[in-house]
């Protein structure tokens, strides 16, 4: 039998996304796609200005220019790597052992290697399209900088593809082997703590060895020491040391053949490999793929403990809440991020800590407070990107499941208040803990900590709000993995939202603020002007307007919604 | 009792249901037939609150959905089509859950859940996560959590997809027992042998419209079917010439 290409074995992936982006046009898509691409081009921009400047920098660097320029890039696709590593990992689990296509696919004529090879080109687009995204302005750079030409355009591309390839086939062999060994669903929990616990452990250790004293003068012993370091590849036997080395002797007339030989030759090897050890467990894997759903719980602590004590809220908002909070509990892809939540609150505060603010000197008054106010926005940016994470999803989570709760009498404001709550809370305790310790460890005046406390209670409602206002205009249904919701669409529109919010708020109270440290510098008592209560005034009003205003669109569009 | 008056669903220029006026009678068992595609699950999702009409009224028991919807949605309890449900909790976790959305709760809900998980054979998986259920067992839990409230109406959409067929029988009896003691049932269904053994009416839907409505002999007599059983009138009524084109095909 004549097998078909891996274009058809693919074809409902592709033209899914085609009927998609279609759909999208026709549905007046054309302001999100504007919004994505100002997005895209800001941040390309960003990246490009930043590494053009370091580059040209280091180029200006005589004998030691290139030798930095290879080691940044080196770094950089290193870290790529790692970074794909663990999102194909994650990816292969879904592609080649939890996708709806697989029944179809397994059950018909197409050989293993097929399937093998259209499901390594599925998990590398879906794995590896943000990473090389944020590669295109890297290699620009580089180019630009070291005047690579037009080749460089197409030469580029061709020795980073391999970067690409062998990551997904290291991630989809990691994934084989342990669904072989554990069933898939197992596989998936065990995977997301192990991947946000490496990502947590990661940061924190990253935070921990304090990189900015590297930038210190004083840290080197001698240039020739330096130089030595810099000759010396971080591994020989890395791939993103060879891709570094094939970029860097291109672009400097030299070019390496031994580098771009070793790139292509291990991709292709790394692929039969990988295809051969599919072949070999792919069948068990697949077989312990279908078992394995969790079947006993223990969920008597929540009834007896938060049950008792929601029990004045009635029957239907307490079952409500307590389902929330057993869903979130339960599924390990949701609870798991809270690791990670953690590990960012440490890093946070010890980033504070490590100001160097009190050196034995007078400490510096205008400095602290400055840094206590500004930190609002910062701890505001922090709340928003947790509330991305688990407040947005709420409304799209219950998609599936809406047929019940449309057809039954609970009300919708019922739905919309406990989800409201549920989110804002343990929020609500974050902001705080994340306000009140910080002013604490900057020792900010009481004046200082009030307008923080009062500030950040007030944006922890609006940002919540908005978070659920904006999970319910732009509800992503048919996503069956929670993580995948807030890097939706509507999760930027909600992160941009947010950021604006918190601007206003910060420039209105700046006012009152700017005033307070002026007649403390000036050494003369607070004079309570009318000014003053008026922006903390219209600052609350804005916040209160941020909370009301997308509660209630999104009670609106949630009766509008049809199943 | 439901009602139904002019109800009309448009997906922009498509019309899925067209001016259907119906009325099903308090203590019957009403089967709603229609190929593929006529517009039955789209009714039956208007009736249960989940679907906004174009056009017209539903009213359950006298509440009209749209204007009070609480109230109507207090009598009725509904099974749909496709079973999703909450897969991280047990069956009683959501049927608790579900009794909670109808307002009730304590010793009478928890007797309750344990009847109707005896009932349906699913009391030894009470406290096993849904994730690890299988269709037919998801379906046997929706329709536990459609009974949890004690409605006065049920209206479900094709229930003995993935049933076993002592779960078909059990269901058959609960219905008609429902039925007995003066409850309502709206039931699609596409098992016409079913239907024409358990309903007490039947109305047929093509192309969103009701093309007949009545009791068996009723439909009989409208369409001059002589003694034909409910499969041929059906085949006559939406067009059952493929059927015969079908059988052509088969032969060669």
């Amino acid at each position: 039998m004549r097998q078909p290409g891996l274009v058809h074995v693919l074809t409902p992936k592709w033209r899914t996304a085609l009927t998609r982006a279609r759909q999208e046009r026709a549905s007046g898509g054309r302001g999100k796609a504007i919004t994505l691409a100002v997005v895209a081009v800001i941040f390309w921009a960003a990246v490009f200005g930043v590494l053009f400047r370091v580059l040209r920098y280091f180029k200006g660097t005589e004998e030691i220019g290139a030798l930095l320029a290879g080691k940044l890039l080196g770094l950089l696709l290193l870290s790529f790597a790692s970074i794909l590593v663990l999102s194909n990992v994650v990816t292969a689990l879904s592609s080649y052992f939890l996708a709806k296509d697989l029944d179809l696919l397994v059950s018909s004529p197409v050989d293993g290697l097929r399937l093998y090879l259209a499901k390594l080109l599925e998990t590398v687009i879906n794995s590896s399209w943000m990473v090389a995204l944020m590669a295109v302005p890297v290699f620009a750079a580089y180019g630009i900088v070291y005047k690579g030409g037009w080749l460089f355009a197409l030469y580029a591309p061709a020795i980073f593809l391999p970067s690409l390839l062998l990551p997904a086939v290291i991630g989809v062999a990691i994934t084989t082997v342990l669904v072989s060994v554990f069933p898939a669903r197992r596989t998936r929990d065990l995977l997301s703590i192990i991947a946000l616990g490496a990502a947590a452990g990661v940061i924190i250790l990253f935070r921990i060895i304090r990189p900015e004293q590297l930038a210190r003068p004083e840290g080197f012993r001698n240039l020739l020491d330096f130089v030595t370091v810099l000759r010396t590849p971080t591994s020989p036997f890395l791939p993103s040391e060879w891709v570094s080395q094939a970029v860097m002797t291109y672009l400097t007339g030299r070019l390496d053949w031994l580098s771009v030989f070793l790139v292509w030759s291990s991709a292709a090897a790394f692929v039969v490999l990988g295809a051969w050890l599919h072949g070999r467990l792919f069948p068990t894997a697949f077989t312990r793929a279908q078992e394995g759903a969790e079947r006993f719980v223990r969920g008597s602590v929540w009834d007896w403990s938060l049950g008792w004590l929601l029990r004045p809220l009635g029957a239907a908002r307490r079952e409500f809440i307590l389902k929330d909070l057993r869903l979130f509990f339960r599924d390990t892809t949701q609870w798991s991020q809270l690791i990670l939540l953690a590990a960012l609150l440490f890093v946070y505060l010890f980033n504070i800590r490590a100001l160097p603010l009190f050196r034995g000197e007078t400490v510096p008054f205008f400095l602290v407070s400055t840094i206590s106010f500004l930190n609002l926005g910062l701890a505001g940016f922090v709340l928003a990107s947790i509330a991305a994470r688990f407040i947005f999803p709420a409304v799209s989570l219950e998609g599936r499941q809406m047929w019940l709760l449309r057809s039954s009498p609970l009300d919708l404001r019922t739905l919309l208040w406990s989800k409201y709550w549920v989110g804002t809370i343990p929020l609500l305790v974050l902001a705080l803990l994340i306000t009140v310790l910080t002013n604490v460890l900057l020792k900010a005046t009481p004046f200082m900590m009030a307008v923080g406390v009062g500030t950040i209670i007030l944006l922890t409602l609006a940002i919540a709000a908005l978070a659920l206002g904006f999970g319910a205009l732009y509800p992503q249904f048919e996503t069956e993995n929670a993580a995948q919701i807030p890097t939706s669409f509507g999760g930027l529109v909600f992160m941009m939202a947010t950021i604006a919010l918190l601007a206003v708020v910060i420039v209105i109270e700046s006012v009152p603020v700017y005033r307070y440290l002026r007649a403390a510098f000036e050494q003369r008592p607070l004079e309570v002007t009318p000014l003053m209560v008026g922006a903390f005034a219209l600052a609350a009003l804005v916040c209160l307007a941020a909370t009301v205003i997308p509660l209630r669109i999104a009670l609106r569009k949630m009766e509008e919604f049809e199943f | 009792m439901i009602q139904l008056f002019d109800l009309t669903k448009k997906y922009g220029t498509f019309t899925a249901v067209d001016r259907v006026t119906l009325t099903v009678p308090k203590g019957s068992l009403y089967g709603f037939l229609g190929p593929n595609g006529a517009g039955k699950t789209t009714t039956l999702r208007m009736i249960a609150g989940i679907l906004r009409p174009s056009a017209g009224r539903v009213l359950i028991g006298g509440d009209d959905v749209a204007t009070h919807p609480l109230a109507a949605k207090m009598r009725l309890g509904f099974i749909p089509d496709r079973p999703f449900v909450y897969d991280k909790l047990t069956g009683a976790e959501f049927l608790r859950f579900v009794a909670g959305l109808y307002g009730q709760e304590g010793q009478v809900v928890e007797r309750r859940i344990d009847e109707l998980l005896d009932v349906f054979e699913l009391a030894t998986w009470k406290n096993e996560l849904i994730e690890s259920y299988s269709h037919g067992m998801r379906q046997k839990l929706i329709i536990s959590s459609a009974l949890i409230h004690r409605p006065e109406v049920i209206v479900v959409d094709e229930p003995m997809v993935g049933l076993d067929p002592r779960a078909a029988r059990l269901l058959k009896d609960l219905f008609r027992g429902f039925v007995g003691r003066g409850g309502t049932v709206l039931m699609s269904t596409h098992t016409l042998e079913i239907a024409e053994a358990i309903c007490d009416r039947l109305a047929i839907i093509q192309g969103g419209r009701i093309v007949a409505a009545g009791a068996m002999p009723d439909l009989r007599r409208q369409h001059d079917a002589g003694d034909l059983g409910l499969e041929d009138l059906f085949l006559r009524l939406t067009g059952g010439t493929a059927a015969m084109e079908l059988k052509q095909v088969l032969e060669g």
